[in-house]
C-alpha cells in the first residue's frame, strides 16, 4: 500500500513529456495551471500544486493517511477477488486485464474498506481508487460496500466513504455490475434507519453508477474542489444535446451551484471538517 | 395484421406472408389452393419459430427496439380494468417519460408506473424516447411512496434506453435522484413487481427496478450500458454494437443464470409485435400471479425479500494467499490515476 516510488513528469493527459537535463520524475507540470512544479512539494502538500491548488489524484493509501489516524486502520474483506463472470473480451480478456490492474496498483480491486480512527473517533472508512478500471463497481466493489455499511449498522459506527470512480458501474462485469448498484443503496437504506451518519466524499472522478447510487447518498455530501462528478459523461451529454457545455457542468461547484453538495472542501481541511460535523451528528444512534 | 416496419431477418416471414395472403385471397379457391393454405401456413409457424428461437443478442435488441411493440400505455389499454392518471413530481414537472398512475388488474388495485417510449414523432419527443428526467424519477417515487401509505402494491414497466443525458438532468441532479429512488424503493413495504418490456438500460432502468420479483420479456434486454455506448468505449466505435451486445450477456437466458431475473416471460410467435393482445395476456397473467404470491407476505418480509433478492448478486472469489505485488507505478496512475 506504499507508493515510495517515484513519479515521472506527466502532461494533464497522462502522457511523458521529455524533460532535457532532468532527472527523470523530480517535476511535474500541473495540468491546471501547466506551471512545472516540484514532485516532492506536490506530494508533501497533499497532492496540491503549490502553485493553484489543483488536487492531484491520490493513492488510496495516501487518502487513508491523510484522513485517518496513523496505524489506525484495519482492512475488512481484502481477500475478496474479482471474477470474470461474463466471460468478457474487448480489446483484452478481462481476466487478463484483472491481473494487469492488479499488478499496476497493488490492489485487487478498486474499493478498500474497514475500520480506523479519525483524531479518536471510530468510524467506518471505504474507498473507490481510480487508478483501478476507472475506479468502476463490479461484484467486488459492491460487495465490499455492502459489507461495508452493514458492518457499521451492526457497529453503530460513522460511515466516510470516498469516492473516485469514472466508470460507474463497470461495463466488464454487465448486468451484474449495475445491480450493485441497487445492492449497496438497499444496505443505506437500512443503515439511515438504524440512524447512521454517512458522510459521502466526492472526489475527482465521480461518474455514471457510482454516483447514481452510493456516492449520491449522503447525509453529508462533501465535494473536493473542481471534481468532475455527475450522471452522463460529459461527452455523451454534448452529443445528445448538441450546444456549448457551461464552463463549470458536472464540476463540485456546478452541483454545489444546484443543490447537490453541501460542501465544497480542500483536502488539507478535509479531516479537519469530516471531525466536527461527526461531532455534530454523534448522537444519532 | 402485420407490422409495418420489418426487421432484417424477418424478411422470410413477410414473404412467406405475402405469399399466404395471395393464396387466401382466391375467391374461389381449388381444393389444391386450400391445401397450399395449409402448408405455407405451417411453414409460417415454423419459420417465425425457427428465426425467432436464433435470435443473437444484437438481434434481440432490434427487437426490443421495434417501433411497433407494445409500449406502456398500449399495456395500460389492453391490461387494466381501470387506469387513473396521476402526473407531476410536485417539484419541478410532469415527465412524459415515466407514465404513473391508479390501475385495476382482475380484483387488485395497483400503483402502476412505466416507462413510455412514445410512438408518433411527437410522442416520442414529449418524452425523449423514454429517457426519464430527474423530475420522471422523482414522480415514480413520489406515486410509489403514496401506493406504499394506503397498501396498494406497485407495477413497474421498464423500457428504456437510459436516463436522459442532458444539460437540465445534469443540473436537476439525474444521479442523485436515481440514487435515491434505488435507496427509498428498498424502504416501501408493499410488494414491488419489475418488468422490463423492452430496453433496460442501465440506471435509467434501475431507478424503477428495485422489485421483489424482476422479469423480463422474452425479447427484451436488461444492460449496464447501451450496446452502442460500450462499443464506442472499449471497441473505440459505435459500429461494433452488436460485438458489445453479444460480450454484455443481457438476454434472458443469461438475466436468469445470473439470478439477476425471477422469470422470463414468453412472448407471442414472432414477437410481441406481432401481437399486442397475446403479450398483453402473458403479462398480465405472470403479473396477476407474481401479485397472488407476494400478498400474503407481511411488510417486513416484503422488506426481507427484496433485500435479500439483491443482497445476494454478485460473482467473486474470497482468497486467502500473499498480497499482490505491485509494479513500480508510472506517473500516469501516480497522478491522474485514471487507467485507459
Ligand atoms: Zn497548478
Amino acid at each position: 500500500m506504499s507508493t515510495g516510488a517515484p513519479l515521472d513528469a506527466i502532461t494533464s493527459n497522462g502522457q511523458m513529456r521529455p524533460k532535457r537535463g532532468v532527472p527523470d520524475g523530480l517535476w511535474i507540470q500541473c495540468e491546471s495551471c501547466k506551471a512545472t512544479v516540484f514532485r516532492k512539494q506536490v506530494e508533501k502538500n497533499f497532492h496540491l500544486c503549490p502553485e493553484c491548488d489543483h488536487h492531484f489524484y491520490v493513492p488510496t493509501a495516501e487518502r487513508i493517511a491523510q484522513l485517518l489516524d496513523e496505524d489506525s486502520f484495519e482492512e475488512w474483506f481484502s481477500e475478496l477477488n474479482p471474477k470474470d463472470v461474463l466471460g468478457f473480451v474487448d480489446s483484452r480478456p478481462y481476466h487478463e486485464r484483472l491481473k494487469a490492474e492488479q499488478k499496476k496498483t497493488g490492489m485487487r480491486d478498486a474499493c478498500t474498506v474497514g475500520r480506523g480512527y479519525m483524531r479518536g473517533r471510530p468510524l467506518v472508512f471505504a474507498t473507490t481508487d481510480s487508478a483501478f478500471i476507472m475506479g468502476s463497481m463490479g461484484s467486488v466493489v459492491g460487495e465490499k460496500l455492502t459489507r461495508a455499511v452493514e458492518k457499521a449498522t451492526e457497529l453503530k459506527l460513522p460511515l466516510v466513504i470516498v469516492s473516485g470512480s469514472g466508470g460507474g458501474a463497470r461495463m466488464h462485469e454487465g448486468i451484474v455490475s449495475l445491480m450493485q448498484m441497487g445492492k449497496v443503496s438497499a444496505a443505506l437504506a437500512r443503515y439511515h434507519e438504524a440512524g447512521g451518519l454517512f458522510i459521502s466524499v466526492l472526489t475527482n472522478p465521480t461518474m455514471g453508477g457510482v454516483a447514481a447510487s452510493f456516492a449520491s447518498l449522503g447525509d453529508i455530501t462533501i465535494a473536493e474542489p473542481k471534481a468532475l462528478i455527475g450522471f452522463a459523461g460529459p461527452r455523451v451529454v454534448k452529443a445528445t444535446c448538441k450546444i456549448e457545455l457551461p464552463d463549470d457542468f458536472q464540476t463540485s461547484e456546478f452541483l454545489l451551484k444546484h443543490g447537490f453538495v453541501d460542501r465544497i472542501v480542500s483536502r488539507p481541511q478535509l479531516k479537519q471538517e469530516l471531525v466536527r460535523i461527526i461531532d455534530y451528528c454523534s448522537k444519532s444512534w | 395484421m402485420s407490422p409495418q416496419f420489418q426487421l432484417p431477418f424477418e424478411r422470410p416471414i413477410f414473404q412467406l406472408e405475402d405469399q399466404l395472403s395471395q393464396l387466401e385471397s382466391q375467391s374461389n379457391p381449388t381444393p389444391a389452393i386450400l391445401e397450399s393454405i395449409r402448408t405455407v401456413r405451417l411453414e409460417l409457424a415454423r419459420m417465425k419459430r425457427e428465426v425467432f428461437e436464433n435470435l443473437d443478442a444484437w438481434d434481440v435488441v432490434k427487437v426490443a427496439r421495434h417501433p411497433e411493440r407494445p409500449q406502456t400505455l398500449d399495456y395500460i389499454e389492453l391490461i387494466c380494468d381501470e387506469f387513473i392518471e396521476l402526473h407531476g413530481d410536485r417539484t419541478f414537472g410532469d415527465d412524459r417519460a415515466i407514465i404513473t398512475g391508479f390501475a385495476k388488474l382482475d380484483d387488485y388495485k395497483v400503483m402502476f408506473i412505466g416507462q413510455q417510449k412514445g410512438r408518433t414523432l411527437k410522442e416520442r419527443n414529449e418524452c425523449f424516447y423514454g429517457c426519464a428526467h430527474p423530475e420522471g424519477y422523482r414522480k415514480a417515487l413520489l406515486k410509489m411512496q403514496m401506493a406504499a401509505k394506503y397498501g396498494l402494491p406497485i407495477v413497474c414497466l421498464i423500457d428504456t434506453p437510459g436516463a436522459y443525458p442532458g444539460v437540465g438532468a445534469e443540473e436537476r441532479g439525474q444521479a442523485y435522484t436515481i440514487a435515491y429512488n434505488l435507496r427509498e424503493m428498498a424502504r416501501l413495504p408493499v410488494p414491488i413487481i419489475s418488468v422490463v418490456i423492452g430496453e433496460g438500460g442501465s440506471g435509467g432502468a434501475l431507478g424503477i427496478g428495485i422489485g421483489n420479483t424482476v422479469s423480463v420479456l422474452q425479447f427484451a434486454y436488461y444492460s449496464v450500458i447501451s450496446p452502442e455506448g460500450c462499443a464506442g468505449i472499449l471497441w473505440k466505435h459505435v459500429k461494433f454494437a452488436d460485438k458489445a451486445a453479444r460480450a454484455l450477456k443481457f438476454t434472458g437466458k443469461d438475466l436468469l443464470r445470473f439470478g439477476i431475473v425471477d422469470e422470463v416471460i414468453p412472448e407471442p410467435l414472432g414477437g410481441a409485435h406481432r401481437d399486442h393482445r397475446a403479450m398483453a395476456t402473458n403479462l398480465k397473467a405472470t403479473i396477476v400471479r407474481q401479485l397472488r404470491a407476494l400478498l400474503p407476505l407481511s411488510g417486513p418480509e416484503l422488506l426481507e425479500q427484496r433485500y435479500q433478492k439483491f443482497r445476494k448478486i454478485g460473482e467473486f472469489d474470497e482468497v486467502v494467499q500473499a498480497k499482490i505485488s505491485q509494479e513500480t507505478p508510472t506517473a500516469e496512475q501516480t497522478l491522474v490515476g485514471h487507467s485507459k
